[in-house]
């Protein structure tokens, strides 16, 4: 046999045994959840780490002696990442594991005083790092950041080619792990409010309730700093970043759903909707979201200040309630994180983030960040657009020359990296969008 | 209003039929019997590899065709009357035209080898061509590849996608030295090697041998050598595909003869595309080029000359890339392979063997003529501009960042670039220009020189 053929068996095989070596570890919290397993620092450490070195292992052997270059081979022939048995199962999983956590943590062992089950198998993490029991929120904090972390490895070295990709996998490993987790669970062991400094209204939709607003001004200088801050970034420091850069500084840089999106559902960025049909739906969902989240908060305040439940017979604690539930819980979580495997990555960035939404309308009609395309030489071979994790339709514009400037683009760079002729660029210059976005160039469209 | 006929869906129809229902209300028909809509055909490779699926590399929705009042009739066209201006299909029925465009595109290049016939033997061109090569695919043990080109090295990374091992037979002493010149044609030979291939430089096919079943199960080479293999691609270039039309009256050579405004030598009957040969080409330029877009340009142009608006086909600057691997290609202008009497170049390459520049300029007035780029992406229009504007070689080393389109954070090379030719000439040079967008743009919208 030849040295290539030999090649190929060994790399199997070890990508057989990092499965093996990934899935005892989840299996291991398989059996937490059922109680079977004894709880202890030690053996949550050894059930993490083997699903971390199976997955690094794995990628190791699919990325170490490739070349740098595009990686998407067999993507549209593998069950995963092309809606085949293994990407319905993954789906059917995720769901389940967010219904659970969302609405019956119970059955993940969470209790009114003492937990069981996955809940109690953190328990001893959550000491460590608090002082505190373990909730489901901070199981799913570490699934979620570990998730980040792992899966941004392996984005790096598939994308080893493009240092935009390497840097800004890490800007998202460095946000989730210490501001979206770290700096929080130290704050609570502090005693002082949890606070995700990077997390801003309306994607974060409780800033503005009742209770959190009191927590902030009940808390001192620190409650208020979380106050002052979060304010500041919404109407300063986002509007400001995001003229110089595109949304792209958030949704792809610091974001939370991003940064998972980016890292644990690369492996399908590829199924999202191009069609034109499925642009409409998302114009008419994800500003609907926003005005739905925009009007919640506002009756949500009312509340707070008048101290009238009720604005026209409509009981802002109820709205809120539903809001919670319809777009906090089932479409960012459920459906945003659940379906990944069935409909893309970025579902809920794109469908349903209202945060999303407003730097979108920035982007469109107040930034200079663009991604403009070289002259004539697109060749209309769709890896751009198949590779949108947002559904963009890149080619369309790329083809006639033009730039794309497009309220949904995150800038995660994706389609500039898998350009076969090098066509597409990300750019932030200060000439003025409108002139640049209509017209194709000089060049046959 | 009149009724317009193009027979082949691909760039150059497409692109035809597109624009003459942006500038009229005519009705267009477009005949094909490759595929029932619109697919990009430099894609092709991408489905083979999983990158993509069918649907994928085809540009327009379905709905497209209908709103756009595009009339699609997949079939051949078996033969056309052009006195009762009739085109015959291969499924008995006729069509009438007022203009008809031939945009029929090439077909694989066979050179009369022994055994090309055989099952297992195959270009690849067409949508058909892929189809059989993925039927074939379970039970190929080794490939051959023939010919060293553009969708040689296509088929090969195709292969390696799936695992099977390929041996690739390129005639030239390097991959495309009759394209490339010979730094960049090695650094394209090394590269390929690196992954695994196969690569048989200075290696002829003499013969393809079949079994009794009429299947391929070895080449000769004119070394005498034989491979066994169970596949053999046949890479050697394109030509147009005219073969059904040479016998009328219309006048071929190596393709459709066409002027200037690409009508052929019957009125009202125009070729773009593949199968199209100008008369007169540009100066720099061949009579028969194909690449995506001139077949584009070429749809545009005759879309403008049938609406009433008479317009004479102008590409422009010669320009074209593609990838080998992993390593992009780029070239503006006139690069020959070998550099004639009056043309010299400076060539700057990366210590990491995958990124080189080449500015090939005229010896005596210094005018820059053409740019090739491995692996760096420069900015067409900034490229083309230079070489419009006659900018000596002096001038655009001091602009050379204007042109980098490299993404974000990539290694800026245009420091080791000014050092090296500053060393290589004994010339004291500093750029004068940022590598910014804003200021491309400004370089471009000052007395922009059209093309």
């Amino acid at each position: 046999m030849s040295t290539f053929g030999i090649k190929i068996l060994q790399k199997g095989r070890n990508k057989m045994w990092s499965v093996v070596i990934g899935f005892s570890g989840f299996l291991m919290l398989v059996a937490a959840t059922y109680d079977l397993l004894p709880v202890g620092l030690f053996i949550l450490v050894i059930s993490l780490t083997l699903i971390s070195c199976g997955i690094i292992l794995y990628a190791y052997e699919a990325y170490r002696d490739v070349p740098e270059g595009i990686k998407n081979n067999h993507n549209f022939f593998n069950s995963l990442s092309s809606r085949g048995w293994l990407g319905w199962l993954t789906g059917m999983v995720l769901t389940g594991f967010y219904i659970l956590l969302y609405w019956f943590p119970e059955y993940l062992g969470q209790g009114d005083k003492s937990n069981t089950g996955l809940v109690a198998f953190f328990d001893p993490l959550s000491q460590l790092l608090k002082k505190q029991n373990a909730s489901q929120w901070f199981v799913y904090g570490v699934l979620y950041t570990l998730a980040i972390l792992i899966m941004g490895v392996k984005f790096i070295w598939k994308y080893k080619h493009s240092k935009y990709q390497l840097i800004r996998t890490l800007s998202v490993i460095f946000f989730q792990l210490a501001f979206a987790f770290l700096i929080p669970e130290f704050m609570l062991r502090l005693n002082m409010p949890y606070n995700d400094f990077k997390n801003m209204w309306p994607l974060n939709y409780y800033f503005f309730d009742g209770w959190h607003l009191q927590e902030m001004m009940q808390n001192g200088n620190i409650g208020w700093l979380m106050l002052i801050w979060g304010v500041l970034m919404i109407v300063v420091v986002s509007p400001v970043l995001t003229y110089f850069f595109g949304k792209r500084w958030y949704c792809s840089w610091v974001c939370g759903c991003g940064g998972l999106a980016e890292t644990a559902g690369d492996p399908f960025r590829h199924l999202s909707d191009k069609s034109i049909a499925a642009w409409k739906v998302e114009r008419y969902l994800i500003y609907s979201v926003l005005v739905f989240s925009v009007v919640m908060t506002a009756g949500v305040l009312y509340s707070f200040y008048s101290g009238i439940s009720s604005i026209a017979g409509v009981n802002t604690a109820s709205l809120r309630s539903i809001y919670g539930f319809l777009i906090g819980s089932a479409f960012s979580g459920v459906i945003g994180v659940g379906f990944y495997p069935l409909l893309g990555s970025r579902v809920w960035c794109r469908f349903g983030c209202p945060m999303a939404a407003i730097l979108g309308i920035q982007q469109k009609f107040f930034s200079r960040f663009r991604i403009t395309t070289n002259g004539g030489q697109c060749i209309s071979c769709g890896n751009c657009s198949t590779y949108c994790e947002m559904g963009i339709d890149v080619r369309a514009y790329a083809q006639k020359g033009q730039d794309i400037v497009r309220a949904s683009c995150v800038g995660c760079g994706v389609c500039s990296a898998v350009c076969p002729r090098g066509v597409l660029r990300l750019e932030n210059g200060s000439i003025d969008i409108f002139d640049r976005g209509k017209k194709g160039r000089n060049f046959s469209q | 209003m009149s009724k317009i006929a193009i027979i082949g869906n691909g760039i150059s129809g497409v692109t035809a039929a597109r624009f003459i229902r942006k500038n009229s209300m005519h009705e267009v028909v477009l005949i094909s019997e490759e595929s029932e809509y619109f697919f990009s055909r430099t894609a092709l490779m991408y489905v083979y590899m999983g990158h993509m699926r069918w649907k994928d590399i085809q540009p327009y929705e379905r709905g497209f065709w209908k709103k756009n009042k595009i009339d699609l009739i997949q079939a051949r066209a078996e033969s056309i009357q052009f006195d009762k201006k009739c085109i015959q299909l291969n499924n008995g029925s006729t069509v009438n035209y007022d203009y008809l465009i031939l945009a029929t595109g090439s077909k694989s290049n066979k050179y009369g080898w022994p055994g090309q016939d055989l099952s297992g033997v195959r270009g690849l061109y067409h949508k058909q061509d892929l189809e059989y090569l993925e039927r074939c695919s379970s039970g190929i043990r080794r490939a051959v590849i023939v010919g060293g080109g553009l969708i040689g090295i296509e088929l090969a990374e195709m292969f390696q996608s799936r695992n099977i091992p390929v041996s690739f037979l390129v005639r030239e002493p390097q991959f495309w030295s009759m394209i490339l010149p010979e730094e960049e044609s090695k650094m394209i030979s090394r590269h390929i090697l690196q992954h695994g291939i196969d690569l048989r430089l200075n290696s002829q096919l003499k013969e393809i041998n079949g079994d009794e079943a009429g299947k391929v199960h070895s080449v000769t080479l004119d070394s005498g050598e034989e491979i066994k293999c169970d596949y053999v691609g046949l890479t050697a270039g394109v030509s147009p595909n005219i073969k059904f039309i040479e016998s009328s009256e219309i006048e071929t050579d190596r393709g459709i003869l066409v002027d200037e405004y690409l009508r052929t030598n019957i009125p009202d009957v125009f070729a773009i595309g593949d199968c199209a040969q100008l008369r007169n080409p540009r100066r720099g330029r061949r009579d028969v080029e194909a690449v995506w877009y001139t077949g584009r340009m070429m749809g545009e142009c005759v879309a403008q000359t049938i609406c009433g608006e008479q317009k004479i086909y102008d590409p422009g600057i010669w320009f074209n890339s593609a990838k080998f691997f992993d390593i992009e290609y780029q070239v503006y202008g006139q690069v020959p392979s070998k550099m004639t009497d009056d043309l010299e170049s400076f060539y700057w390459a990366h210590e990491n063997g995958k990124k080189s520049i080449r500015i090939v300029y005229e010896k005596i007035q210094q005018t820059v003529v053409g740019f090739n780029l491995m692996g760096i992406r420069f900015r067409h229009e900034v490229c083309e501009q230079w070489i419009l504007r006659k900018s000596t070689l002096d001038k655009v080393l001091e602009e050379i960042r204007l042109a980098f389109f490299d993404p974000e954070f990539y290694e800026d090379c245009s420091a080791a670039i000014l050092e090296n030719y500053c060393k290589k000439f004994g010339k004291k040079i500093e750029a004068t220009a940022g590598w910014r967008l804003d200021e491309a743009n400004l370089f471009l919208n000052k007395n922009n020189q059209k093309t």
